[in-house]
Parts: structure tokens; C-alpha cells; sequence
């Protein structure tokens, strides 16, 4: 496994927080947020269900709307304009829980789809980006099947391999292994790690905390709809500070 | 006793046994697998004995040449025995010309509609077959033959015979280069089909038609500097501008220098199958975009598009069919200005087709309902707008589940058109039939005119049901 602190994170900006808050009707789901993370860097976010670390990287690409405070993503702030929202789109990638890859179109045909319709790439060219980066994920050979006929470790590789086409400078990833049997977590973790060591900035929801001790070189807790603690992945995980932190790990480390 | 076991070698898979398999299993498990089953069977075994032997008799006995329907029963009485029973067909020869076209469409343009008819079916290949040159060439082949066949038996004047099989000739030459290119066909074919059925002058469909060709150009050229939906409204202020004002006088100069025209038949001549058809296809073509766009609509963020489509959807299906088409009939008349020649039919095709958009928008609105959220936040997640996701993500899918829905409303809607007798339009199953029945010579006909058409309206349902089935397969990529 790759050496977490060999990897390089610069001094750059990728994604601005500041103030943010969200409420979905009465309920207070996010609360002053605030987070910066700079290009390069691998983040990963825990905590219990219903903390909101979904709804937060889920407000980075605008799937979530927040209602207060100040997103800005790779220099664009993310407001109603419908312009900034999709270039936001276009530059980060997302990997979901459920796939979500589109079932009426073929695994290639999922890769090209979005660079031939969003960034104008010529299909043959498109193609080549998209045999490209499924020998990445190691299934070139699943190209012409559907997705209904992959595991769902080989979906969710086609998944990470379909963000990728976009050339994204971010990607966020949330909950990429809670809906895989044990099997097949390693194939797609061991993605996301190629991944990181090349320098993806990366902001990744997951209870892996094996992957976080790995690649992260930021682990953030949270509860609430706020985040309690954030620390290099050693000092977490050895040194936590905050009770709720403790009682965390030693439920989801205990066993 | 040990409970430590290891396998050394994994068994192959075997055939079942005999009783797993074939026939004996099939009449095991679905007609004798209980007692009460095999009675059932039995009982329903005489049942179906008992029906088709009082049946089989009527339609043995058939009678297929006969003057009247008295001579008929006279040729059933002298061949099979007094007192039997015996379909007479024989109706057919002198009525057939009045069921598939209408007794008042002119005779002597009855090549018209034949015409029309085989040529819906070359337009309509390349959208139900898209890609699929095998049965593109198998279509082609069967409408070029019928055509041969029907323009002939209908007399075309020999111009339009030769027009028409140098058409299908070319379109067949089309179909083997440049499978794609034959959609252009589709799109003209509207058109075409008008100035076939209606007759009239050939400039009025073409330069009708050039109005889109306007709203296409001005939408081309101006939106790179006007942007996407001022360019689109433009397009449409232009094109019914060149509707409005340009139209009625360019046809009128066109066909004085180049007078090319066919005898002009109005709405109230159309009826039986033609009649049936032409409100069929109109309504089906034109309800799916209309439908598509309601459902859209209802789900759309924004209020007043909602309201506007909730509006019209429980308007128009809270009222019966047969209402909305007294309505166009006869209310209608009295709020436009009495100079207004509003067609009948025209009237009729408009509010069928809002009849089945608003049944299909329904029906969309469910299966678009049944998709997982996560197909649309994948699609958002990819930067694809709004259009784009709804045209390549959600439609796609949303239009799959629902095939099944969707080819019945349009048997429905194609069954509904029998109900514009209420308007005094001749249908097939109550106008004609009503004159045959009428007829001096067939007076006291009762089944047979009704079996007559109901066939003919199953043949044309069913062909709708298993392309619906054809397609579902064609498109199934779960593989569940």
C-alpha cells in the first residue's frame, strides 16, 4: 500500500467552504461548515448515519442546494447560476453508493456518453479515452456488455472509470463500498488508491478506515451536521480528542 | 464422529430427471398437479369441445359469392341441409370499396389512399426497425409488392403507378447505402400523405412544409448569437408568420406557373378503414411528443408550466372521449366566427391526439416516477443539462418501462376512433356497417358485417401488441 506521506499536496486551492449551513425544511442538517481542502489532497470523511458527511460532498457538486455560506470550487462559486453549476459538474467527479450507472447503454457507451455531449470530444477519440481508463480499472474486456451484467465490484470500477473520462480535477466518492460484499471492496479500493497516488484530489465518504490509515492525509469526523474533529489519519485514529470521536472508533474498531 | 469434512473435488452440474422436463412436466404442473386441477381441466376441455363444434358449422357453411343475403341462405340450405346455419360474406364484394375507403371517397382515386397506406409503412420502417437493415429490406419488399399489386387492382393512371414504384425503387436503393438517410423520408412523409388523401394542389403541403424549413433556419443561424430558446422562439414567430401570410399566396402563384394537382376530396368524403387510419396514425405520431412534453411538464420545477400541464391532463381526462368530440362537432362551432372553415375532421384528429397525450403523459409520469433518483443525480453529476439528461438518461428508460402501457393506450386510442360516428363521420364498425345493414340486398345481415371489422381492428391491435413485445425484448439489458 502506498505511503501516505510520499504523496504530494500543493499549495493550491481546490474547494473553499466558508459559513456554510443547510437545512432540508426545519431540520438543521449542516452547520457551519467550514473546510479548505488544496489540490492533491486525500480527505476522508466518518461519522454515524445521519451526520450529514453525504449531504456535504453531495453540496460540493451542487446535488445538494445550501442555503447559507459560501461554496467555491476550483475558482467558481456555486450559486443558482446554472452556468457556473455545470462547469462545477463537468470538472468534478462523483462515485456513488448505488453505481448509478445508466442500464440502457453499454459500458463504453456510459464512458462516452457525457465527454461527447458535455465536452464536445469526437466519438472515436472519446472511445479511446474510455478503453483507456477501463484497462486503469482492469476490465477493458467488459466494454461492450451491459451493466446489468457485472458484479457489483466491476460496476462500480466502470463507475470511477466513467468520472475519470471527464478528466476531473476533483472527485468525491460517497460510500463507495457500503453497497459491495467483502470480495469486492478490495478491487475497488485498490482503484481508488491508483488513483490517489496519482495525485487526485480526493474527498471520500466511507467507513474503510483501513483506506483512510493508507492514502488520507486528513481524516474528518463528524456528528450532528458538524465537524468534530479533523486530524492526520495517525493522530485520529491513535489520538482522537473528542469523546464522541472515541466512541466512534471504538464501536467501528471494536469488533 | 469427526466434524471436520473438506471437499476434494467440486461435482459437475447434471440434467434433471424426466418429470423436470418437456410436455409431461408442463401437463403436470399447470393442468392435472390436484385434483380439483384435472376436473378443471376436463370441464374446461368440454367447454371449448362444446363451443367450437356449435361454431365450426356457421363458418364451414361460409358463403362467399351470392347476390343478395336471400341467396345466400338458399346456397346454404341446398348445400349443407335445411335448417342449417351459415356465415354469408358474400357482403364483402359489393361493400369492401365502402369499408376501407368510405362509400363517397371518389372511386376513381382510390389508388390514392392505397398509395398512402403502403407508403406509411416505408416511413414508419426506419423508426420502428432503426438500424435493423434485414427487416428494412423485408418490409420494403412486402409494401413494394403490395403496392404492384393493390395500384394495380385499384387502377392508378399509369404516371403515378411509375412515380410511385420509381419512389419505393429509390428508398429500397436508400435503405441499402444510407440506412439513416431514409428518416427523411419519415419527415416529408406527413406531407406526402396529405396530398395524397386530400388532394389539391401539391404546392400547398410544400410550401406548408418550407415553414418548418423557416423555423429551422432562423433556429440554425440565430442561436450561436441569440441564444437557445429566444432562437427557438423566433424560429416559431417566423414560421407562423410564413403560415399566416406567406403561405395561401406562394401556393396560390406556385400552382399557376406550375399547376400540379390532384382531384381535391374533402374530410366528409373519408370514412371506414381510411377514416379509422388516418385518425389512428395521426393521433399515435403526434400524442407521444405532446404526451412526452405533458409529463415533463407535471414534473417540472417550475409553477406555472406544472399548473398548465396538471390543468390540461385533469381536463382532459375527466371528460369522456365522446364529449370533447360533440364538442368539436357542434359547440365549437358556435364560439368561432361563422366565416371560419374549421376541417371536422381536423377538429376531431386535434382533440384525439390531446385525448391520448394527456392519457400518455400519465403513464410517463409514472414510469419517469419509477426511475431511482440516482439516475438523475448521475446525470447531473456528469454536467449533462437538463435536456440532454431527460433526451439520453431519463426518456430512454422512462419510455422502456413503459412500453407496454404506451402501445395500449394507442390500441385504445386506435379502437376509440370508431366513436367518431358521433359526429357523423363514417367509421368503419357503426357508419358502414349501418348502410350495409341498410342495404335492400342484405337487409337482416347481423354478424358477419361486425366480425368483418372486428378481424380487421384485431389484426391491426394485435400487430401493435407484438411489435410492443418485439421491441421489449429488443431493449432488454437488465438481464434479470
Amino acid at each position: 500500500m502506498a505511503e501516505a506521506a510520499k504523496m504530494q499536496v500543493s499549495d493550491e486551492v481546490a474547494i473553499q467552504i466558508s459559513g456554510m449551513n443547510k437545512w432540508y425544511g426545519q431540520f438543521h442538517v449542516l452547520r457551519d461548515i467550514n473546510m479548505t481542502v488544496m489540490k492533491g489532497e486525500r480527505i476522508v470523511i466518518c461519522g454515524p448515519s445521519g451526520s450529514g458527511k453525504s449531504t456535504l460532498i453531495r453540496c460540493v457538486n451542487r446535488l445538494e442546494e445550501h442555503q447559507q455560506g459560501q461554496i467555491i470550487v476550483d475558482g467558481t462559486e456555486l450559486t443558482n447560476d446554472l452556468k457556473n453549476i455545470d462547469k462545477v459538474r463537468s470538472e468534478v467527479g462523483m462515485v456513488f453508493q448505488h453505481f448509478n450507472l445508466f442500464p440502457h447503454l453499454t459500458i463504453l457507451e456510459n464512458l462516452t456518453l457525457a465527454p461527447i455531449w458535455v465536452r464536445k470530444v469526437p466519438k472515436k477519440e472519446a472511445e479511446e479515452t474510455a478503453m483507456y481508463f477501463l484497462k486503469k480499472v482492469k476490465i477493458p474486456e467488459q466494454a461492450l456488455k451491459y451493466p446489468g451484467q457485472l458484479s457489483g465490484g466491476q460496476q462500480q470500477r466502470v463507475a470511477i472509470a466513467r468520472s475519470l473520462c471527464m478528466r476531473p480535477r476533483i472527485m468525491l466518492f460517497d460510500e463507495p463500498t457500503s453497497a459491495l460484499d467483502p470480495e469486492m471492496i478490495k478491487e475497488v479500493l485498490d482503484t481508488m488508491i491508483a488513483l490517489a497516488e496519482e495525485g487526485m484530489t480526493m474527498i471520500c465518504v466511507t467507513h474503510e478506515m483501513g483506506f483512510a490509515q493508507a492514502v488520507a492525509n486528513r481524516v474528518i469526523f463528524m456528528d450532528q451536521g458538524q465537524i468534530v474533529e479533523q486530524n492526520e489519519p495517525k493522530e485520529f485514529f491513535n489520538n482522537p480528542q473528542s469523546e464522541r470521536t472515541k466512541l466512534f472508533l471504538s464501536q467501528i474498531l471494536g469488533h | 464422529m469427526t466434524i471436520s469434512y473438506t471437499r476434494t473435488d467440486m461435482l459437475p452440474a447434471m440434467a434433471p430427471p424426466v418429470s423436470q422436463r418437456g410436455l409431461v412436466k408442463w401437463l403436470r404442473e399447470n393442468m392435472l398437479s390436484t385434483r380439483l386441477n384435472v376436473a378443471l381441466t376436463v370441464l374446461a376441455t368440454a367447454f371449448i369441445a362444446f363451443v367450437a363444434w356449435n361454431i365450426f358449422p356457421w363458418f364451414w357453411n361460409s358463403v362467399w359469392n351470392a347476390g343478395s343475403l336471400a341467396e345466400c341462405r338458399a346456397i346454404v340450405a341446398a348445400s349443407a341441409g335445411e335448417g342449417a346455419s351459415g356465415a354469408c360474406w358474400a357482403f364483402l364484394k359489393p361493400w369492401w370499396g365502402a369499408f376501407i375507403f368510405g362509400h363517397q371517397y371518389p372511386v376513381s382515386d382510390r389508388w390514392r389512399p392505397v398509395l398512402a397506406f403502403g407508403l406509411l409503412f416505408v416511413a414508419l420502417a426506419p423508426i420502428l426497425f432503426a438500424g435493423q437493415r434485414r427487416n428494412l429490406t423485408i418490409i420494403f419488399s412486402v409494401v413494394a409488392a403490395y403496392l404492384l399489386l393493390t395500384l394495380y387492382l385499384a387502377s392508378a393512371p399509369g404516371l403515378a403507378f411509375a412515380l410511385a414504384m420509381l419512389l419505393v425503387a429509390g428508398l429500397v436503393a436508400v435503405s441499402q447505402v444510407q440506412p439513416e438517410r431514409l428518416l427523411w423520408f419519415t419527415l416529408l412523409y406527413p406531407a406526402l400523405c396529405f396530398w395524397l388523401l386530400w388532394g389539391g394542389s401539391i404546392w400547398s403541403p410544400i410550401v406548408a412544409m418550407a415553414g418548418f424549413g423557416v423555423l429551422y433556419a432562423i433556429f440554425r443561424f440565430a442561436s450561436p448569437v441569440i441564444g437557445f430558446a429566444p432562437a427557438a422562439g423566433a424560429g416559431v414567430v417566423a414560421a407562423v408568420l410564413w403560415w399566416l401570410f406567406a403561405d395561401a399566396p406562394l401556393a396560390g402563384t406556385l400552382q399557376e406557373m406550375i399547376p400540379v394537382d390532384l382531384l381535391r376530396v374533402p374530410s366528409d368524403k373519408f370514412g371506414g378503414f381510411l377514416l379509422a387510419i388516418v385518425i389512428g396514425v395521426t393521433g399515435i405520431t403526434f400524442s407521444l411528443p405532446i404526451g412526452i412534453l405533458l409529463a415533463l411538464g407535471r414534473q417540472s420545477d417550475m409553477p406555472i408550466v406544472k399548473m398548465l400541464c396538471v390543468i390540461f391532463i385533469e381536463t382532459i381526462r375527466g371528460v369522456p372521449l365522446i364529449t370533447l368530440l360533440f364538442v368539436a362537432a357542434f359547440v365549437l362551432g358556435f364560439f368561432l366566427p361563422p366565416e371560419a372553415d374549421f376541417d371536422l375532421l381536423l377538429r376531431v384528429l386535434i382533440l384525439v391526439t390531446f385525448f391520448a397525450a394527456a392519457y400518455l403523459a400519465e403513464v410517463l409520469r409514472g414510469s419517469l416516477a419509477a426511475l431511482p433518483r440516482g439516475q438523475y443525480e448521475a446525470a447531473d453529476a456528469l454536467g449533462l443539462d437538463y435536456w440532454r439528461a431527460q433526451r439520453l438518461i431519463i426518456l430512454p428508460q422512462a419510455l422502456k418501462i413503459s412500453i407496454p402501457a404506451i402501445v395500449s393506450s394507442f390500441i385504445g386510442l386506435f379502437k376509440d376512433t370508431t366513436l367518431v360516428v358521433i359526429v357523423a363521420l363514417y367509421e368503419p364498425l357503426k357508419g358502414i356497417t349501418h348502410l350495409v345493414r341498410q342495404d335492400v340486398n342484405w337487409k337482416g345481415i347481423y354478424w358477419e358485417p361486425y366480425i368483418f371489422v372486428g378481424v380487421i381492428f384485431f389484426l391491426f391491435c394485435f400487430g401493435m401488441s407484438r411489435y410492443s413485445k418485439y421491441l421489449e425484448l429488443k431493449l432488454k439489458t437488465d438481464h434479470r
